[in-house]
């Protein structure tokens, strides 16, 4: 009675299957929505609520910028603390995607009376959006598989360590929102090939339009899709949606993207956009044949007609080509790009750009690190989007395909392919897991069937297990499940070490661990910011080396000579000429740049190896690519690079190495040890008895790490 | 009690002046003086100079090298604002002066001169070579000229030299042309070619060497012709001005009085040229001539007054500067032609001259270089004898806005038109393919 009763009150509540396994999905991807973004908050909880290593304090000195000064105002920013003395025009050489996000998250929470700071947004600004992204995963997963394929994807995604190595909170930099946008460009575009609706078409367009003022990974976009349209040409798939989803990506993608004034005009004039344009005129000419072919009913006439018409524009594209080149109106690719195609290129010509650290190739041990089992998934993932090959599979195989290519080339591309790898691997995930339980469920299914229908159709069904059913089938596909569980349990934990241990480092605090397993922190960089912040004249210059031009800047509120933007590199090859001759040689050219303090980083009593001592031989190599005075070999020990006594003599007494052992001889550094022990290199220095005669040291912080030297005038009576 | 107030307070606002009539950027001459002796025969002995000094106001206090209580500062505060070292045989100073103190005092913008004399200490020595002279490491060397000699009553002592190798500046040794040539008897030095501040301003003549009269010349020497320097001037960065010489006899009232025929010339002067060389080049020292200030410097937009915090590039702007001389007493307009502005970022891009109306205002306008960076006006004049002026002002010159383009350009009006056209076009199109069937 009681019973019936209380299931009368439910019956309103009680839900169909469809709508319980709505209920579920919902609650899953909020689960994910959730699990993404709390994932990312060890950086905050390890150390503090800040922005994290050297590009990111940009970004939040410009969005600081913003909130105060309004957009026109940053659009139109000179801002003369930097690359002194040539300025920068920060409006027209960033992408100001990120900062202009930020800054209208920073208003909305305002308007609802959220009075939180403009750091607090700009650090959980990565985060928030890694949480939209698995949304949009598993839209995109839905669209090119099925809604299981897209829950697993966003759970995959949720948690990659590729992914998250960038949009932990703090990581305030472009790729934050970039892959976000990425991902969600394809996907709109994908929904525009398979809808072939111009509503589509036009959201793909936007999106793009997003990413380009985000980050400029959106050339990757901007190739990927005309090849595969291309891919779609010469398979034969060609479609009204087709032409109706690319024409309205490449034109009003083209316009909108033009309206960001660092792109501008590249759009329609560089190397790297002319793929794109190719492939749009491509498609003019195949609707045209298409029609013709539809008017004419002779084949003969047509094959004539489609010779003369495909050499006529093969020709007239390649005329166009060569002498836009010729004439310099479309500008040859750029050294990047160039090394992405050949990663040997940089190395070659670019010192600048092989210096970076995350433009090296990538190891095979961080692709493990990063993808885990991921790396296995995705073969398998590629394998069931052949067999069921679409617009949309053909799609993610290509993006997958070219940004797995692009992740080798370069460490920070991991990041483009991670979608693409969990997209894929989720197919391969999904569609196991979905064979193996169907193969459990039917068979039960059968039993029961048989059980309730009684022994009239038993013959039939056993005969039918029979036909299809191996010997140990169910136990195997449960072997399988559990594996395939357990494979992603450990998947989840790998993840959740990584991000708790290596990514989460905001790389301007220093931890280590203490001789009795305590955690001892380094704050050294913060405190010699804000040294230089409270303890010199407003307009001082200071000269460093370009990996810390961002932060002088942003932390300590000076002007830089070089900073991390690293587009002059005459300039950038002046000073690392500077630190890389002998004192008064050097004092030259710090007194041509007004310079007032040089700072450099030095990690030879903490033992951090990433100092200017270790990334000498690139300020060698770029100031020597400018200025041929300097040579490498002179800072060589049969091509040896040395720091103790045997170390070449114009090594022991350039400027760098003076300034980061100035009084190091008569430290002891480790007990055992002589004085002056260089802990990061492991030997004693070479040069102990280091006179300085134009600069002075003027702030060394607690642990040696930041070293600050004022530059003294010249002599008064000389 | 009020009454009281009032005289302390105008007792204070009288007395405030002579409290504060020392060396300052205001009034750059010097006032103060400490003249370091050997013996306080000197003193009498050198009369001349001394009582030349005085009358031109200066507070002279006479001092042994080796007294224990000289002090050139005390609570921070430099109790001088010149030194004299009429010591050239001191072996140590007295009291808490040694050659760090002497040269931190013309670090800091005093003054010095310095007469060494044949057998001069290495102290004295040691002050010289750190202001940029090298006195005959031979310490009974003299300069001996056997043809630039002054005729004297002992026939073959030709260390007593006439020379009249002046420099050529108005400036240092004053507009007066110095007929009679000047006596010296002494040491020779040697300037330091790295220094670069140091000038000669009696150089003896070509005929000259140094090395010791009594002993016969068995090496060359080491000095010789017009590279020795008999008078030499230094004026630092900082503007303090130093005058090193190696005869003390020079200042002596002997050669102040003394006539002078220099050898193979009939001329005899009545009066040797020490007393006027010597007092004219005190002036120049004590910064009675040659020293400018420059003050209110200017810059701005052609129609506007107020100093912009950045200029736009192709602006027009104005640049002003005022440069007044000291006279002794007060600051006259300087005027010359020759100051040069430069608008200078890593080189200059603009380099003009400034024009002046005759009362110390200079200016020069021009426009804005079409490139943006952190420029800054420079203004560097160095002339021979005058203190150097070296004003720099950092200014940003940002590019356009991107509402400061033109909006319309005439060139692109067919482009308009296509514009325009096409989306007509377009219209019409889509009207009559949907409503014509």
């Amino acid at each position: 009675m009681s019973n019936s009763y209380t299931s009368d009150i439910l019956k309103p509540f009680k839900l169909k299957t469809k709508q319980q396994e709505l209920l579920i999905r919902v609650l899953i991807l909020c689960l994910v929505y959730i699990l993404a973004f709390i994932t990312r908050l060890f950086s905050v909880l390890r150390y503090e609520s800040m922005i994290h290593e050297f590009d990111p304090y940009f970004n939040y000195r410009t969005t600081l910028y913003v909130t105060q000064h309004g957009f026109y105002d940053f659009w139109n920013w000179f801002d003369y603390e930097s690359w002194y003395p040539l300025g920068r025009i920060v409006g027209g050489t960033l992408y100001p995607g990120l900062m202009v996000t930020a800054a209208l998250i920073y208003r909305l929470l305002h308007f609802l009376r959220f009075a939180v700071h403009i750091r607090e947004v700009c650090v959980l600004t990565a985060p928030f959006f890694a949480s939209n992204t698995t949304l949009v995963a598993y839209f995109f997963g839905k669209e090119i598989w099925d809604s299981g394929a897209g829950l697993v994807a966003a759970i995959l995604i949720a948690v990659c360590p590729g992914y998250i190595s960038r949009s932990v909170a703090g990581s305030y930099d472009n790729e934050g929102v970039a892959i976000f946008a990425l991902l969600f460009t394809f996907y709109l575009f994908v929904k525009a090939v398979n809808t072939g609706s111009l509503a589509w078409g036009l959201a793909s367009a936007f999106g793009y339009f997003y990413m380009v003022s985000a980050w400029g990974g959106y050339v990757f976009i901007i190739n990927l899709i005309p090849l595969y349209v291309l891919v779609l040409l010469i398979t034969g798939r060609y479609s009204m949606r087709l032409y109706v989803a690319y024409n309205c990506l490449y034109i009003l993608g083209m316009l909108l993207a033009m309206q960001i004034r660092f792109v501008g005009f590249q759009h329609v004039q560089s190397g790297e956009h002319m793929a794109a344009m190719g492939v749009f005129f491509l498609m003019q000419v195949f609707y045209f044949l298409d029609w013709v072919k539809h008017m004419l009913s002779d084949t003969n006439l047509f094959q004539e007609f489609l010779r003369i018409t495909v050499t006529c524009a093969v020709a007239v594209g390649g005329i166009a080509l060569g002498v836009g080149m010729a004439s310099g109106y479309i500008s040859p690719w750029t050294g990047r790009f160039y090394s992405l195609l050949d990663p040997t290129y940089a190395k070659d010509h670019i010192p600048i750009i092989a210096s970076v650290s995350e433009h090296q190739p990538t190891a095979w041990s961080s692709f493990m690190f990063d993808f885990h089992i991921l790396l296995f998934l995705f073969p398998a993932g590629l394998y069931f989007c052949f067999k069921r090959l679409s617009d949309a599979t053909i799609f993610i195989v290509m993006y997958g395909l070219t940004s797995m290519y692009f992740a080798g080339v370069m460490v920070r591309l991991i990041l483009v392919a991670t979608p693409a790898v969990c997209l894929i691997s989720a197919i391969a995930v999904s569609a196991t897991v979905k064979n193996l339980t169907v193969l459990l469920r039917s068979k039960t299914k059968v039993a029961q069937i048989g059980s309730t229908k009684g022994t009239s159709s038993a013959k039939a069904s056993s005969k039918a297990s029979l036909d299809q059913s191996q010997p140990f089938q169910k136990n195997g596909a449960m072997a399988l499940l559990f594996g395939a569980f357990y494979l992603l349990s450990r998947y989840a934990t790998h993840c959740t070490w990584v991000t708790s241990e290596a990514y989460s480092s905001p790389s301007i605090v220093l931890a280590a661990r203490g001789a009795h397993g305590n955690r001892v922190i380094f704050d050294d960089y913060r405190e010699a910011y804000f040294w230089l912040r409270q303890n010199t004249p407003l307009d001082a210059k200071v000269m460093s080396w370009w990996d810390y031009g961002y932060q002088i800047t942003a932390m300590g509120n000076r002007t830089v000579i070089v900073d991390n933007n690293t587009w002059n590199n005459t300039h950038i090859a002046t000073v690392g000429r500077a630190m890389s001759s002998y004192e008064d040689e050097a004092y030259e050219i710090i007194r041509s740049l007004d310079v007032d303090y040089v700072l450099v980083v030095f990690g030879g009593v903490t033992g951090y190896s990433s100092d200017d001592i270790n990334k000498f031989l690139w300020m060698v190599r770029i100031g020597g690519g400018v200025f041929p005075v300097i040579k490498e070999p002179d800072y060589l020990v049969n091509g040896e690079y040395r720091i103790d006594k045997g170390a070449a003599p114009k090594m022991l007494n350039c400027l760098m190495y003076k300034l980061s052992y100035y009084r190091f001889g008569e430290m002891m550094t480790e007990y055992g040890k002589p004085p002056g022990y260089d802990r990061a290199r492991g030997v004693e220095i070479g040069n102990k008895d280091i006179k300085l005669e134009h600069l002075e040291e003027a702030f060394t912080t607690s642990n040696w790490i930041v070293r600050i030297y004022k530059v003294k005038p010249p002599n008064n009576r000389w | 009690m009020g009454k009281f107030w009032v005289i302390f307070v105008a007792s204070i606002s009288i007395l405030l002046p002579f409290l504060c009539n020392s060396f300052s950027p205001e009034t750059p001459t010097d006032r103060r003086v400490l003249v370091l002796l050997d013996d306080f025969a000197v003193k009498s002995s050198h009369s001349s100079y001394f009582n030349s000094l005085k009358l031109r106001g200066f507070d002279l206090d006479f001092k042994l090298a080796d007294d224990p209580k000289i002090a050139l500062q005390r609570y921070g505060q430099y109790l001088y604002d010149a030194l004299i070292l009429f010591c050239p045989s001191v072996e140590r100073f007295g009291g808490s002066v040694d050659v760090a103190a002497i040269i931190n005092f013309v670090d800091s913008g005093h003054d010095l001169i310095i007469a060494a004399d044949v057998n001069a200490s290495d102290l004295i020595r040691e002050v010289a070579t750190e202001c940029g002279v090298d006195f005959d490491e031979d310490p009974s060397a003299m300069v001996i000229d056997h043809t630039g000699y002054a005729v004297s009553e002992t026939e073959g002592d030709h260390t007593l030299i006439a020379s009249d190798d002046f420099i050529k500046s108005d400036v240092i040794i004053g507009s007066k042309k110095i007929e009679a040539p000047v006596l010296f008897q002494g040491i020779g030095h040697s300037l330091n070619p790295v220094n670069s501040l140091v000038l000669k301003v009696l150089s003896a003549s070509p005929s000259a060497y140094s090395a010791n009269p009594l002993s016969k010349l068995s090496t060359p020497p080491s000095l010789t012709g017009s590279a020795i320097s008999l008078v030499s001037v230094v004026q630092a960065r900082n503007n303090a001005r130093i005058l090193i010489t190696g005869s003390l006899s020079m200042f002596s009232n002997r050669f102040f009085r003394s006539g002078v025929q220099k050898s193979g010339s009939s001329t005899k002067y009545e009066k040797s040229g020490n007393e006027q060389f010597l007092t004219e080049l005190s002036k120049w020292i004590f910064h009675e001539r040659g020293h400018l200030k420059a003050v209110n410097v200017k810059h701005h937009k052609v129609v506007e007054t107020d100093e912009p915090a950045l200029y736009r590039i192709n602006d027009e702007l104005e640049y002003s500067v005022e440069i007044y001389e000291w006279s002794g007493t007060s600051w006259e307009p300087y005027v010359t032609d020759d100051v040069q502005v430069q608008f200078y970022m890593m080189s200059p891009y603009i380099l003009k001259t400034l024009s002046n109306d005759k009362k110390g205002l200079y200016s020069a306008s021009f426009k804005v270089p079409d490139v943006y960076g952190v420029f800054q006006f420079k203004v560097e004049y160095q002339k021979l004898g005058y203190t150097s002026l070296s004003l720099s002002k950092q200014i940003p010159v940002r590019p356009y806005r991107h509402n400061e383009y033109e909006r319309f350009i005439p060139t692109a009006y067919p482009y308009y038109g296509a514009a325009f056209s096409t989306m007509a076009g377009f219209f019409i199109f889509s009207f009559v393919h949907l409503y014509n069937k």
